[in-house]
């Protein structure tokens, strides 16, 4: 923050500070353009998920909100996707340990448990339209189908950036490509728990 | 820096019209390309506006206008003008063209992705305009979509319309964040050596934080599109209240139609700031060249175009005095709204302090950007009064608002599109364009806008509601407001079939235009300091700009010239490195 509010406060035009005539050293993160992109995204992400929330929020004050009884295969959906990103964690230190055909075997139980999670949370959808509690039932189970919806679908598009990775790891000269890969997954996988975790408790206290 | 210093050799082999113009990943291109599809679908929203016109100044002189149709032209002008074009041009157009260039970068970092931003932004359009052919039409809620009335059936457009119509703005916020995370990389990542911060272009800064909003504000849109298609496709009721509808009681209950409008305007508010500051920063840059002298207070610019950024999150309400929230909450957002106007009014100023003792060249392009201080701040001006509670209530949905806005947030920006695109225009396309052609363009726009606009803020006094379709037997409203309508009319007419003029100018100079020099305005900024002009793909050929100084280096006491590029190294004059000059420039 003092670093922003210093570059800020600078005056490049007047001698002394940043002299005219001396390529100044750019202030830049240090990390590939395509972590940076990354974090940008979660920032995008994290206002999508925040603005559900906050709807959420607003929403159930209403009179008409029957809290909903979410289904106990719920805390064993969210178990299977701590591991994923666990899974995708030793990945991605194989691959930085260049390990390729163990970092690989990760990956694919990464991916499998993110896969497993999808399939389980339509399980749990199952349940609750068995148990009479559709979309449109009352707009705490619409909001429960709508918020495990777009968390759902930002998991499938990682799955399927993991699929195209996984699909580069052939050629030796693509390893760089493939450990960034490997790594921006892992952080995207991380992210997304965390969101998942937020997400179950607000479901879960209301 | 890594993808900076890359070759993109890679793409240069394939000459091939459709990977050079179509599925390009030239940043240049795929600019030019966002540039004519906004222009395009902005020429079908100028129709629309005219229709409308014609049935407020002559009603039913057209049969074909009924008031669904009626509906359906405000609600897809709106949305047209605002989204597709000012949003797309700006940030797609504009900030896909600079940004490479201005910070000495050959590309954006994420090309491809670029390439799928502008192919996704195609489909939202084409998605938009297909509502045209389906059952019902396009959708006539208004372009702020309010439920429940939107997704109602007596709506126009309400079986298919609105569907097409959150759908395509649903894709559109798709393509904008595949844009967006594009400009914010670049620009914190590809600047060329020495382009610190504090060195880039108004133009960059502003670019930047109007992507920094959009990302943070369209998600708002998309959270209240998704909701509202629910509540039409699967019966939920996130914003749907109790409804009797035609003697039925509704399946919908208990949901807050105020909730959407938060989320609505959640993002509306800050998305005309989206539009707002590319203006100011592209304004500020043309100025500065066109008057040849440095951008008056640069850190204050910054500092403005960060703290519009930050405010414009918390002024959303000032949309919603009349929705019946809490008064204190007005007050709140009434005080907010009168602060964000300090740091627009330091903008204000330091424009007109650039061009103090400036030695202003009146041009097609700061012609354009000296009209819009005027429009911005006429329409700047208005808005503090609609930003009062006890002034908005009364003036709440009366053409007072619609002059207020249109001054605002749609002439003002759009006379720094015809600056921008006039002042670039022999950088992207190697020709001159004709000046008179561009002069008289001007005056046409400019003064059309007053006589326009100027009317209508007092036909909003007079209470004349904006949105309906006829005006016929209302007693508050004067018989000689008709005939003003009519004047607006005819001047509106006029003024828009004029804009046909600056397309003209701009296609036939492209083939007949004296060709363009490198750098004909003597510009400072690394985009006219390219090799090539038009730059080739790739931007610098084999060496990548170094940057040795800010990008206002104008009429320098001492220095040869009276520019002095930003890749230009040393001091202005021996003297001046010995004593520590200032370079400001600008005599006391």
């Amino acid at each position: 923050m003092s670093g922003v509010i210093k570059t800020l406060a600078s005056k490049p035009w007047l001698s002394g500070q940043d002299t005219v005539g001396a390529p100044a050293d750019v202030e830049m993160f240090a990390l590939p353009e395509q972590k940076v992109g990354l974090r940008v995204f979660f920032g995008v992400a994290t206002s999508l998920f925040l603005l559900f929330i906050v709807s959420y929020r607003m929403r159930m004050y209403y009179e008409d909100w029957v809290p909903l009884q979410e289904p106990l295969l719920m805390w064993f959906n969210t178990g299977v996707l701590l591991f994923a990103s666990v899974f995708m964690q030793l990945a991605k230190g194989r691959a930085a340990a260049a390990s390729w055909q163990v970092a690989q075997r990760w990956l694919i139980l990464g991916g499998a448990g993110a896969m497993a999670f999808v399939a389980l949370q339509l399980l749990v959808w199952q349940q609750l339209a068995a148990s009479g509690h559709f979309v449109s039932s009352n707009p705490s189970s619409s909001f429960f189908y709508l918020i495990t919806a777009v968390h759902g679908v930002h998991i499938v598009g990682g799955i399927l950036a993991l699929a195209y990775i996984m699909l580069l790891s052939g050629g030796a000269e693509d390893r760089e490509r493939y450990r960034m890969g490997i790594d921006l997954c892992t952080v995207y996988w991380h992210y997304l728990l965390i969101v998942w975790l937020v997400l179950f408790y607000m479901l879960l206290t209301t | 820096m890594a993808y900076a210093d890359q070759d993109t050799g890679h793409h240069e082999g394939s000459n091939k019209f459709i990977w050079k113009y179509v599925f390009s990943q030239d940043h240049k291109v795929i600019a030019v390309q966002y540039g004519c599809t906004a222009i395009a679908v902005g020429l079908l929203a100028l129709v629309l506006s005219w229709l409308m016109r014609m049935q407020i100044g002559f009603p039913g002189s057209l049969e074909f206008i009924d008031p669904t149709a009626y509906y359906q032209y405000v609600t897809m002008h709106g949305m047209i003008m605002v989204i597709y074009l000012l949003t797309a041009f700006f940030l797609g157009g504009f900030g896909n063209y600079l940004i490479p260039l201005m910070c000495g970068a050959r590309d954006m970092v994420f090309p491809f992705l670029n390439m799928l931003s502008y192919w996704f932004y195609l489909v939202s359009v084409i998605i938009l305009m297909s509502s045209y052919f389906v059952p019902g039409g396009p959708t006539g809620a208004g372009w702020t979509l309010y439920p429940p009335q939107a997704i109602l059936q007596g709506t126009p457009g309400a079986d298919w319309g609105i569907i097409m119509m959150l759908a395509s703005l649903a894709v559109f916020i798709i393509a904008f964040t595949m844009g967006g995370l594009n400009y914010i990389t670049t620009i914190l990542q590809a600047r060329c050596k020495g382009m610190t911060l504090m060195r880039m272009p108004l133009t960059i800064w502003s670019i930047f934080t109007a992507t920094v909003l959009g990302l943070l504000a369209f998600p708002a849109l998309f959270v209240s599109a998704v909701m509202l298609l629910f509540d039409r496709l699967l019966g939920t009721s996130f914003f749907m209240p109790y409804i009797v509808h035609m003697g039925q009681a509704m399946e919908t209950s208990g949901g807050s139609p105020v909730l959407f409008q938060h989320l609505f305007w959640f993002f509306g508010h800050p998305e005309v700031y989206i539009v707002a500051l590319p203006a100011f920063g592209l304004v500020s840059d043309i100025l500065s060249t066109h008057a040849r002298k440095n951008v008056f207070g640069y850190r204050m610019m910054v500092w403005a175009i960060l703290a519009i950024g930050g405010i414009s999150f918390i002024v959303w309400a000032h949309h919603m005095y009349v929705s019946g929230m809490n008064l204190y909450l007005g007050f709140f957002f009434a005080t907010t709204t009168l602060i964000i106007a300090i740091p627009t009014a330091v903008k204000v100023y330091n424009w007109t302090l650039t061009l103090w003792h400036g030695n202003i060249h009146l041009n097609t392009p700061m012609l354009f950007a000296i009209g819009f201080i005027s429009t911005f701040l006429i329409g700047g001006l208005t808005g503090l009064f609609l930003g009062n509670v006890a002034v908005d209530i009364p003036l709440s949905d009366t053409y007072f608002v619609v002059a207020h806005f249109h001054m605002v947030m749609a002439i003002a920006p759009v006379m720094v599109v015809f600056a921008a695109i006039y002042h670039w225009y022999p950088k992207m396309s190697g020709r001159m364009y004709n000046e008179t052609m561009g002069k008289i363009h001007f005056w046409v726009t400019f003064i059309g806008t007053y006589l326009i606009y100027f009317p209508m803020h007092y036909l909003g006094f007079e209470g004349m509601p904006r949105r309906y379709y006829a005006y016929e037997g209302y007693e508050f409203i004067s018989e000689s407001a008709q005939g003003l309508n009519e004047y607006i009319t005819v001047v509106a007419i006029f003024v828009g079939v004029l804009q046909f003029l600056f397309i003209y100018n701009m296609a036939v100079s492209l083939k007949y235009g004296k060709k363009a020099p490198a750098n004909p305005w003597h510009a400072t900024t690394l985009e006219w300091q390219t090799p090539d002009t038009p730059p080739c793909h790739g931007n610098w050929r084999d060496n990548l700009p170094v940057v040795y100084r800010w990008a206002y280096d104008y009429s320098v006491p001492g220095a040869e010239k009276d520019y002095i590029p930003q890749n230009v190294p040393g001091g202005h004059t021996e003297e001046d490195i010995e004593h520590g000059g200032d370079p400001q420039g600008a005599p006391a």
